[in-house]
């Protein structure tokens, strides 16, 4: 099949960007959307072109590296599917697709299809983890969970960390996220002790990055490639609200939160 | 202290936002019920209102409450709408919304019409100074003349559209926002605020538009 | 100079050394751990939980990654599931078997005492997962569930779904985000690792490229870690992540670490075929699905029917037939040259012939469509979404494809390479699983080496010595720095033809053929002349748009691909020297009549860790004797 890219090309962070056309050919339907991309890309390199660049690694929708805004679909138009997954059969030929960045002011773009996605690394470190030093664990079944617990616990753990819902939310809010990892711990017995300083560590630190507020879209849910509920937002909200009016003074956010 | 940093996060001001909604709606759906007497007759609602005013305490602590509840819910709406807006500097040249309601999208648009329609609705029928022929007793006759005047009647027709779409995503997105979402309960929270919405707006609508048909005169 | 190999293994019983050991090592004034430095480069569960361990204890650590994020390292991409010896299960398991097992399963061709070691570390390892909040599959009583995999006869893995390696990852990645938060870790993503320093023959520092703006830097400490993960792209395709590489690794070896057994690589047997020319790389399917799937293909050959319209009676459940007691759980080595076999002998199934297949009918019907579903139900859909097929209806498509590196840097008891303060950890080492890794026994290795063993013996090197500073004005330091920039300006200056991914492809071919699940004394030759023809085209004609002062994705391949190349020729060339079969290295030559492999204990129960002698001297070979106090060398047999 052959398509018409419009794709976001942009030298650097500082640098202003604009929508290139290119055109793929003979693209074939079983090759996945990256791959696409690697022709096109071997096309330009040997005009002497730059190519593009995207962020990827392992190409089977789990690292959470890559991750494309395709023709306005935070990860193209297949549902709970990573870009990576995303095969060409999903589109027809003579398609034209416009490719762009995940756009928020949390997430400047470094290059073309890359952005840095660190304030998610510093969301985490605000809270988002069980304080237990190496070695200081009890044995594994002292504490017996129900199966229900751990896999709703599971459910909310998937999360790869791509970015598609701030991508795809109209308020580029990073709630799904934040409240993907507050529920996967505040569902364990493990999470417990730590409850309360977690969350509003992280939502501390989720606000000063510069992320919007969650007006209850749920684009952000529709993007996710790992379909993270709503209930995982309405969850941390409670949570928040009841640890801040229980929270006897500031001193209850982790040291993470700056 | 606690209360601050809630109040500076975007989750506690969205708390307040729902909060005072919820205010709102409590007082919407009682004038909406109490407006319908309209359609028994002039003593009816005459005596309806002037029973409201007969205790100026109570009156003037509902207000209070109300001014309160309409400034937190704008505060909060504007403070985080700004928050929203400059979330993202470089727009999208494509942006297709997949899932999102045009209720849900409408909010700040339909709030601002609200807040129009209120600054208009109270100078029209409360204080009266943008009313011609208005009476402080006769609440009766200043809805009827009131709503004779076409454009003012389909401004409220409008302004109560919007008040549905802005309840219908409201309502629903209220139960989110307290942390109220349960796969038992979300059946039953979409058809609560759909309920609402429709019930409130149709309740409303109904009075302009007798008028506006020649039921009511 | 010529390196010495000391494997530094304690005496006393097998049972009891590490314990010994620990205690005689030397520990850190925890008042001055802060002044000491450790580089620790690579953030998969190796690196993450190094990392974060050191940091808890009061190490001034610096962790790198090239991705923009620790929690993306290659690790997070195994499903299947992590080994221990917990006898949850009550069926037999104990840290002996578990180490019988493993040495056994690596064809005796692993260090005894190491391998005990893990597995005596793998029950620790699980208590910490499960304190961090990794959430393990549970039974309704609350405990945990195991789930048997290849090469055991106990249940003895625990799992997270199809997604261990992603739920371990994230527990150790988070464990390093408190230290980042706690000031102890600082963390380098998007920065590579181009050489090693080495001054007064200790690691010292390393060089790094940072990825956005181009920037050649240094870093300096008193140690030096590398859990830089395992080179199967070295193979273009493979299952592994696009960024694997084996540029720290190579680097280290051309600096005086040993090499050992490179050629040691593991060709996984499930695989989803491949679909064309495009193919960027190869998706493993879990090999827990062998678990439930039966693996068959026709009897007739070219049998060009649909799977359904085959009765039973004509199709051979290879597996089953050749292996009865192990079955579809024959250990993986042996799974992928008998499906090789078949495809061979004309039949196989699928385009082009190379594919056998996983059914799971039988199992749905004997357990319920809802139980597959509930045991493997993103493993199905992944596999749908990449083929189009419906696997609950039509029985998988798969293939072998390379999948896991057993060689890696050399490296003695304490996990210190044959550079004093150079660690290798994880993958990267040439590890404890000999010829041929049980699966969910990585993620075992990872995490014991970074959680358990690293943080005790590196201690023991730092306070046994008093370190000068270095920087980047040593002179040492500054030759590296030369060297780097130099070979990045050599790569951009070539402004050749050929884009870089055109190389690593026609590399991966030659090894895939030559190097791959069957090796001869021929084929490797073949290889051998070729490489260095590959080498000599990529320098000639490799082109890289743009400049080393930007982020340059092209360049950043074309690095690790220039090592690859040289690489490639160290792997033939070890596969070509070990005239045995073992493992994972099959060499044709050396076969019983029915097939099997013949191993050679007499010449061959040595770890071969091979010195770099220069660019025009052949290296040098040194062998570690593998040495057998307390198993019994046996032919390995699974059938
Ligand atoms: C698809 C798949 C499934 C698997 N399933 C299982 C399983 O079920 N059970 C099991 O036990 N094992 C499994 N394995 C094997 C296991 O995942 C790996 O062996 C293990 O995760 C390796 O961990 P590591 O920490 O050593 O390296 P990695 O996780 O590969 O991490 C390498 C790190 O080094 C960094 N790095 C590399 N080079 C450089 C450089 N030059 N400069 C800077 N940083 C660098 C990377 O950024 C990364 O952070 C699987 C492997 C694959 C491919
Ligand atoms: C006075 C002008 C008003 C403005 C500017 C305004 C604006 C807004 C905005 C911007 C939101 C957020 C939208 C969202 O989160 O999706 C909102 C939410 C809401 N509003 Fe209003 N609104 C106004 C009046 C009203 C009135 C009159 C009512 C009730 C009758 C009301 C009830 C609600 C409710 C229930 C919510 C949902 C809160 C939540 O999600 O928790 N608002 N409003
Ligand atoms: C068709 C629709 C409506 C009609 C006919 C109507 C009618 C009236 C009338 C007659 C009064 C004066 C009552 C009195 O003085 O006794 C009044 C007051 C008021 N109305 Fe409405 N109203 C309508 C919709 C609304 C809506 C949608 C809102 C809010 C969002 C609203 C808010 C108010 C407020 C705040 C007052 C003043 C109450 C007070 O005196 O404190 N009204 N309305
Ligand atoms: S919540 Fe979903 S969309 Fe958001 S980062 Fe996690 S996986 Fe990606
Ligand atoms: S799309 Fe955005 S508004 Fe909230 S529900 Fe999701 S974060
Ligand atoms: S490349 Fe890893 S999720 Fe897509």
């Amino acid at each position: 099949m052959n398509l018409t890219l419009l794709v976001w090309r942009q030298r650097d962070a500082r640098s202003p960007g604009r929508l290139v056309q290119y055109e793929a050919r003979d693209v074939s339907p079983d090759a996945s959307f990256l791959e696409m991309l690697d022709v096109v890309n071997e096309e330009l390199t040997a005009r002497g072109e730059a190519p593009i660049a995207f962020d990827h690694d392992c190409r089977e929708g789990i690292c959470g590296s890559c991750g494309l805004m395709i023709n306005g679909v935070a990860h193209g138009p297949m549902k709970a599917t990573a870009t990576c997954q995303l095969h060409m059969r999903s589109f027809k030929d003579g398609d034209t697709l416009c490719i762009e960045p995940w756009r928020a002011r949390a997430f400047p773009v470094l290059r073309d299809l890359v952005v840095d996605r660190s304030a998610f690394d510093r969301i985490i470190q605000a809270g988002g983890f069980v304080g237990v030093a190496t070695g200081s664990a009890p044995d594994a079944n002292a504490i017996p969970i129900p199966k229900d617990a751990v896999e709703r616990a599971m459910d909310a753990a998937q999360c790869i960390g791509c970015g598609a819902c701030v991508a795809a939310c109209p308020n580029a809010s990073a709630m799904l996220f934040t409240a993907a990892k507050v529920t996967h711990l505040g569902l364990l017995p493990q999470g417990q002790p730590e409850r309360e300083r977690r969350v509003l560590g992280m939502i501390e630190r989720m606000d000063l990055e510069g992320f919007g507020g969650c007006t209850n879209f749920g684009e952000c849910t529709e993007a996710c490639p790992k379909e993270i509920s709503l209930e995982t937002i309405a969850r941390m909200n409670r949570d928040y609200r009841r640890a801040s009016l229980a929270a006897r003074d500031d001193t209850a956010a982790p040291a993470g939160a700056i | 202290m606690s209360l601050v940093r809630f109040l500076r996060s975007t989750v506690g001001r969205k708390v307040v936002m729902g909060v005072t909604g919820l205010i709102l709606v409590g007082f919407v759906v009682g004038h909406v019920s109490g407006n319908l007497l309209v359609f028994n007759g002039p003593e009816a609602l005459n005596a309806y209102s002037a029973f409201l005013k007969k205790s100026l305490p109570v009156l003037y602590g509902v207000r209070v409450v109300l001014l309160a509840a309409v400034g937190l819910h704008i505060w909060a709406a504007y403070s985080l709408t700004r928050l929203d807006l400059a979330s993202r500097p470089v727009s999208y040249s494509r942006f297709n919304p997949q899932v999102s309601t045009l209720a849900a999208r409408t909010m700040r648009w339909g709030g601002v019409l609200l807040l129009v329609f209120i600054v208009y609705h109270l100078l029209h029928l409360t204080v009266g100074s943008v009313h011609p022929g208005f009476s402080h007793t006769d609440v009766y006759g200043n809805v009827i003349a009131g709503f004779r005047v076409t454009w003012v009647a389909v401004f409220y027709i409008v302004a109560m559209l919007a008040l549905g779409a802005h309840l219908y995503h409201g309502v629903w997105s209220f139960f989110q926002t307290m942390g109220w979402n349960h796969p038992r309960f979300n059946a039953a929270r979409r058809r609560v605020a759909t309920a609402l919405a429709v019930l409130v707006a149709l309740g409303f609508i109904a009075i302009p538009a007798a008028v506006l048909g020649g039921v009511l005169r | 100079m010529s390196i010495e190999l000391k494997a530094s293994v304690p005496a006393g019983s097998l049972e009891g050394k590490w314990d010994r050991h620990k205690f005689n090592l030397k520990l850190v004034n925890p008042a001055n751990k802060r002044k000491h430095t450790v580089l620790i480069v690579g953030s998969g569960l190796a690196g993450a939980s190094a990392a974060a361990s050191l940091g808890e204890l009061g190490y001034n650590v610096r962790c790198f990654c090239f991705q923009d994020s620790p929690r993306r390292a290659h690790s997070i991409a195994a499903q299947g599931g992590i080994n221990a010896a917990k006898n949850y299960q009550n069926d037999g398991d104990s840290v002996w078997r578990l180490f019988y097992d493993t040495i056994k399963g690596g064809d005796f061709r692993a260090r005894e005492a190491n391998v005990y070691r893990l597995a005596q570390v793998s029950v620790n390892i699980i208590d910490q997962c499960v304190a961090q909040g990794v959430p393990f599959a549970r039974e309704y009583g609350g405990l945990l569930d195991n789930r048997s995999f290849g090469g055991a006869q106990v249940s003895r893995t625990f799992y997270a779904r199809g997604q261990t390696g992603q739920q371990l990852l994230l527990g150790a990645y988070s464990a390093l985000e408190r230290q980042v938060a706690a000031g102890t870790v600082q963390m380098f993503p998007r920065t590579e690792m181009l050489d090693l320093i080495v001054i007064d023959g200790q690691a010292r520092g390393i060089v790094t490229r940072d990825l956005v703006s181009g920037k050649i830097e240094t870093h300096f400490g008193e140690a030096v870690v590398l859990g830089t993960g395992g080179y199967a792209n070295v193979f273009y395709l493979s299952t592994n992540a696009k960024g694997c590489n084996v540029t720290a690794s190579y680097r280290a070896y051309k600096r005086g670490a040993a090499f050992g057994n490179p050629c040691f690589t593991q060709i996984h047997p499930t695989c989803i075929p491949v679909s064309g020319e495009h193919q960027s790389k190869l998706t493993l399917m879990s090999e827990s699905l062998r678990n439930d799937g039966r693996v068959w293909v026709p009897k007739q050959r070219g049998d060009a029917r649909a799977p359904g319209q085959i009765p039973d009676s004509e199709r051979d459940y290879y597996l089953e037939r050749k292996y009865p007691s192990f079955g579809n759980l024959s250990p993986r080595d042996i799974a992928s040259r008998a499906a090789k076999e078949a495809c061979d002998d004309g039949r196989g199934v699928g385009p082009g012939g190379r594919g056998v297949y996983l059914d799971f009918a039988d199992a749905i019907r004997r357990l319920g469509e809802d139980k597959i579903r509930e045991r493997y139900g993103n493993l199905f859909e992944m596999y749908q979404r990449i083929t189009d097929e419906d696997p609950y209806r039509v029985p998988m498509r798969i293939y072998p494809a390379v999948h896991y590196t057993m060689g890696g840097l050399w490296v003695d008891y304490n996990l210190m390479s044959t550079i004093p303060g150079l660690f290798v950890v994880g993958e990267a080492n040439f590890s404890d699983h000999g010829a041929n890794r049980l699966g969910a026994s990585a993620l075992m290795q990872g995490l014991a080496d970074g959680y358990f063993i690293l943080p005790y013996t590196i201690g023991d090197y730092i306070a046994s010595r008093r370190l000068a500073p270095a920087d980047a004005s040593h002179p040492d330091a500054r030759a590296v720095v030369a060297e780097v920039s130099g070979r990045s300006a050599r790569l951009l200056a070539v402004r050749g033809k050929r884009p870089v991914d055109s190389f690593h492809r026609e590399l991966g071919k030659v090894l895939w053929e030559d190097c791959g699940m069957a090796r001869s004394a021929d084929g490797l030759g073949r290889a051998l002349n070729r490489i260095p023809e590959i080498r000599g085209e990529f320098w000639r004609d490799v082109t890289i748009p743009g400049t080393g002062d930007e982020l340059n994705q092209a360049m950043e391949k074309a690095g690790r691909v220039a090592d690859f190349l040289e690489f490639a020729e160290l792997m033939c060339l070890d596969a070509l020297h070990r005239e045995e079969s073992c493992g994972g290295h099959f060499r044709t030559e050396h076969q019983t009549a029915d097939g099997e492999a013949r191993r050679d204990d007499e010449h061959f129960a040595y770890v071969a860790a091979w010195e770099y002698a220069g660019e025009d001297a052949p290296p040098i070979l040194h062998k570690e004797p593998l040495v057998y106090e307390n198993v019994q060398l046996a032919q390995r047999s699974y059938k």
